[in-house]
């Protein structure tokens, strides 16, 4: 096994991984628990493959990825946040649309193929051995991953703004005591996670496997929720995991080819399984849990009049 | 009064009616500059209503609202605060995952910047004698400490009108005496303050003039430093209003709660130690614990109740000649001792669920409410409509949520439930705090007809008038140690006042304030 090839695959693997999570990251943190994100990667995906395939631009490919994110985020946020539905049901069933609504407008892309994502080559240093094509050669997808993580980190933990969406999320009524608009933070961090999810699902259907087909998702936007809490809803640790997640699938494709004799069944449990386990021992800590769980997560908010 | 001085607030036939209900019938009020009114009333008389329409959490129904003489409408907290009203919660509005600092980062729509934040939240806590350390959460404070921050957050908004909800519940005389002169200070300063409370006292030292409420109308207006404490509560309660009678007591029993040299880290990195905390209680007995808020009584609760255990000390905790440190809360209550924390909603009672519900929690065991692991519910509607009729709980019938009782009659419910499961041993923490004054009788008066009955009851209290009403024998917390205890008729409040301090409380306080100033 090559080590420049595997860090590739695995950066290719994590890369949606980690979009879908930040969005949903800020959507928690805001108090609302929005369980559509392996629906909106999913119009995500159709909708950048078709613009992509449409125009032949990937950049529009991207921008339609993201909008379409944005447009079936805003139906959740309708829902939940002023028809006060319940999270956990509304979010089931964005997913269950998501798949079947995607799957229809995709029926006619079917059997396609794009060019992939065009790799970058930042400061034209993708030519250094090994460095290079990690480090400056990725598509621009990958750049952005890092960047909105970094850039929610920065948020949360040092701007007003990041103050207040906690705030939100600990606990409405006293945010609403203090005059902050709950429903609109909510709105804005609902929608960025549709966006998110839908650049996510935009990553799949452009650079992963520039080819459209039907649920090709397979349940990564679950992945990249169980992630949010596994990684106590702290940016940093949502890096790690990940990229964790990612390396073992990839470390267990390979290891299948080694003709090791483990079950393949169990081989393609290992990520979960090690995920999981390592992240809960990272994080049973109960008061570092307790400062960063969003009290209000799935809870409806409607104010007295 | 002088016509030209235009009243910073004025309320002109204000109307909120709830289903059922109408909480402000026609309320008229004016507020002058600089001047300390306040707002009497018992529980439900519709005191936080108004205040909630003040600061616009609440619509009125009808009736018009005036600042500085002009008519206006708030649409929300935020609006109230650019007009120039601060609010002090009687239920704080705190976020508990913050730091002091973050929690009143948020109340402040102008200041952005974090470290001159940090700055005036020393300068002004340490200007009007309420230390605070910004770095800390919130949830490792106690409900004293967290006082200080609203009053802080306010302060620092420079308000015209400050409306403070039941302020000195969780206060010492010597911190209410100071909250007294910050709020003469802001006074001076043109300052309105409009000031909530049932303790009539109070309002007669630091009020120049006084509403009355009384089931959502106005009934009086007055100047209460003219009038007597028992006219006053007169007008607000519309009888007269009984006192606590203590029957005499031989206190010739054994100990039923022996705590030997309780020596406990805190749970958190923010928490108290409890350190050596050595005390009896005898059977028929009140022991007081008194002390300023945050010195260990928490930690002193959740060890006695169990929620805390010290394995190391196996012999620390003894009730009834048992050594009970080792066990958990419900291996206790089964030994015949009933616990009462001090937060009501969250931790004594859930507030989603139903009187019955709430009452079956606890009393399941004891009074049999259980057939073979199934609930039996006539017997536990008995039970729940026992103590509501017993200790006088207002509420709409067993089957009504928790939370939709007032404080005071939710912990009467509370305290009835674990007074009728017939107790050897009660340990209670504050229990009358945000309670009105008809209620809070009622509560010490069962504690004190508990206590006759060969209950050991321990107080764990920051209201000294209680402390001396209802206990035998005193003890003083402070920094997470017990001073020896004393017959209650042989100290006096100043006394005690001088040992909750005494230790150096706060002195620490201020000085780790200082240091953190210096750091900076």
């Amino acid at each position: 096994m090559d080590f420049v090839p595997f860090v590739l695959t695995v950066i290719t693997a994590s890369t949606p991984l980690l979009l879908a999570a930040t969005g949903e990251l800020v959507t928690e943190r805001s108090g609302v628990l929005n369980l559509g994100v392996e629906g909106m990667m999913l119009v995500g995906a159709i909708a950048a493959f078709a613009a992509a395939s449409a125009t032949g631009s990937a950049i529009l490919g991207v921008l339609a990825g993201a909008i379409a994110g944005i447009a079936t985020a805003t139906i959740f946020g309708f829902l939940t946040l002023t028809m006060l539905a319940n999270q956990v049901a509304t979010g089931l069933a964005l997913t269950i649309f998501g798949i079947g609504f995607s799957a229809l407008i995709g029926a006619s892309f079917v059997g396609f193929a794009l060019d992939p994502l065009p790799k970058l080559n930042i400061a034209g240093l993708s030519g250094v051995p090994v460095l290079g094509a990690i480090f400056f050669g990725q598509d621009a997808l990958v750049y952005l991953s890092f960047g909105m993580l970094s850039a929610v980190a920065w948020v949360l933990t040092r701007t007003r703004l990041g103050l207040i969406l906690k705030a939100v999320g600990e606990s409405h009524d006293s945010a609403h005591a203090l005059g902050h608009p709950v429903i609109l933070i909510r709105y804005g961090a609902v929608l960025f996670g549709g966006a998110m999810s839908g650049l996510a699902g935009a990553y799949l259907s452009l650079a992963y496997t520039p080819l459209w087909a039907e649920n090709m998702s397979a349940g990564r936007g679950w992945i990249a929720l169980a992630l949010v809490v596994f990684a106590t809803w702290r940016p940093g640790r949502l890096l790690f995991g990940a990229y964790m997640f990612g390396a073992i699938t990839i470390l267990q494709l390979h290891a299948q080819g080694w003709g090791v004799v483990i079950p393949s069944q169990f081989m393609s449990m290992l990520p979960y399984l090690a995920t999981v386990l390592v992240l809960v021992l990272i994080s049973s800590d109960r008061i570092r849990i307790r400062l960063n769980a969003p009290q209000c997560i799935g809870k409806v908010f409607h104010p007295a009049q | 009064m002088d016509e030209a001085v235009v009243p910073i607030l004025t309320l002109n036939e204000v109307t909120k009616a709830f289903p059922g209900v109408v909480a402000n019938d026609s309320i008229d009020i004016r507020v002058m500059p600089g001047q300390i009114h306040a707002l009497l009333g018992e529980n439900g008389a519709g005191k936080s209503t108004l205040v909630q329409i003040l600061y616009g959490m609440l619509r009125p129904d009808a009736g018009t609202v005036f600042w500085n003489g002009h008519p206006v409408k708030i649409y929300g907290p935020a609006e109230a605060r650019n007009l120039g009203i601060g609010m002090v919660f009687q239920h704080f509005s705190l976020f508990e995952a913050m730091t002091v600092l973050e929690n009143v980062a948020l109340a402040l729509n102008e200041e952005r910047d974090m470290a001159k934040i940090r700055k005036r939240v020393i300068e002004v806590s340490h200007g009007y004698g309420l230390p605070l350390d910004p770095d800390r959460y919130v949830h490792s404070l106690s409900v004293g400490e967290r006082q200080r921050i609203e009053i802080v957050r306010c302060l620092l908004q420079d308000p015209k009108l400050l409306i403070l909800d039941e302020p000195t519940s969780v206060l010492t005389p010597q911190e209410t005496e100071k909250l007294f002169k910050t709020l003469r200070k802001l006074a001076s300063e043109g300052c309105a303050i409009l000031y909530i409370s049932h303790k009539l006292r109070e309002v007669k030292t630091l009020c120049e003039t006084a509403t009355i409420l009384r089931a959502g109308r106005v009934v009086a207006n007055c100047d209460p430093r003219e009038e007597t404490a028992q006219s006053l509560a007169e007008l607000m309660i519309g009888q007269r209003i009984s006192s606590t009678s203590r029957a005499a007591r031989e206190n010739s029993g054994g100990d039923r709660i022996r705590v030997t040299n309780l020596s406990m880290k805190p749970e958190d990195e923010f928490g108290i130690a409890l350190d050596d905390i050595s005390l009896t209680v005898k059977r028929g007995e009140v022991l007081g614990v008194a002390g300023v808020a945050g010195n260990g009584q928490k930690e002193l609760m959740a060890a006695m109740s169990g929620e805390a255990r010290p394995m190391e000390q196996p012999d620390a905790i003894w009730f009834d000649g048992v050594p009970v440190a080792a066990l958990g809360p419900a291996a206790r209550r089964a030994l015949g001792a009933v616990f009462v924390p001090e937060e009501r909603n969250g931790h004594s009672a859930v507030r989603d669920m139903t009187l019955s519900e709430n009452a079956f929690l606890t009393a399941a065991r004891r009074m049999k409410l259980m057939i073979r692991g199934l609930m039996c519910r006539s017997s536990i509607r008995k039970f729940a409509g026992d103590v509501v009729s017993r200790f006088d709980v207002r509420t709409t019938g067993v089957t009504a949520q928790a939370g939709s009782l007032s404080g005071g009659n939710l912990q009467k419910f509370i305290v009835g439930r674990e007074i009728l499961q017939d107790p050897g041993i009660m340990v209670i923490s504050q229990p009358t705090w945000g309670v009105d004054a008809g209620a809070a009788v009622t509560i010490r008066q069962a504690l004190l007809n508990l206590a006759h009955r060969g209950c050991a009851i321990l107080l764990i209290s920051q209201d000294l008038d209680e402390i001396f009403e209802v206990c035998d024998r005193i003890v003083v917390i402070a920094k997470g140690r017990v001073s020896g205890a004393r017959e209650i008729e042989s100290v006096s409040v100043d006394e005690v006042g001088l040992l909750m301090g005494g230790f150096g409380v706060v002195e620490v306080n201020t000085g780790m304030v200082a240091r953190r100033a210096h750091d900076d």
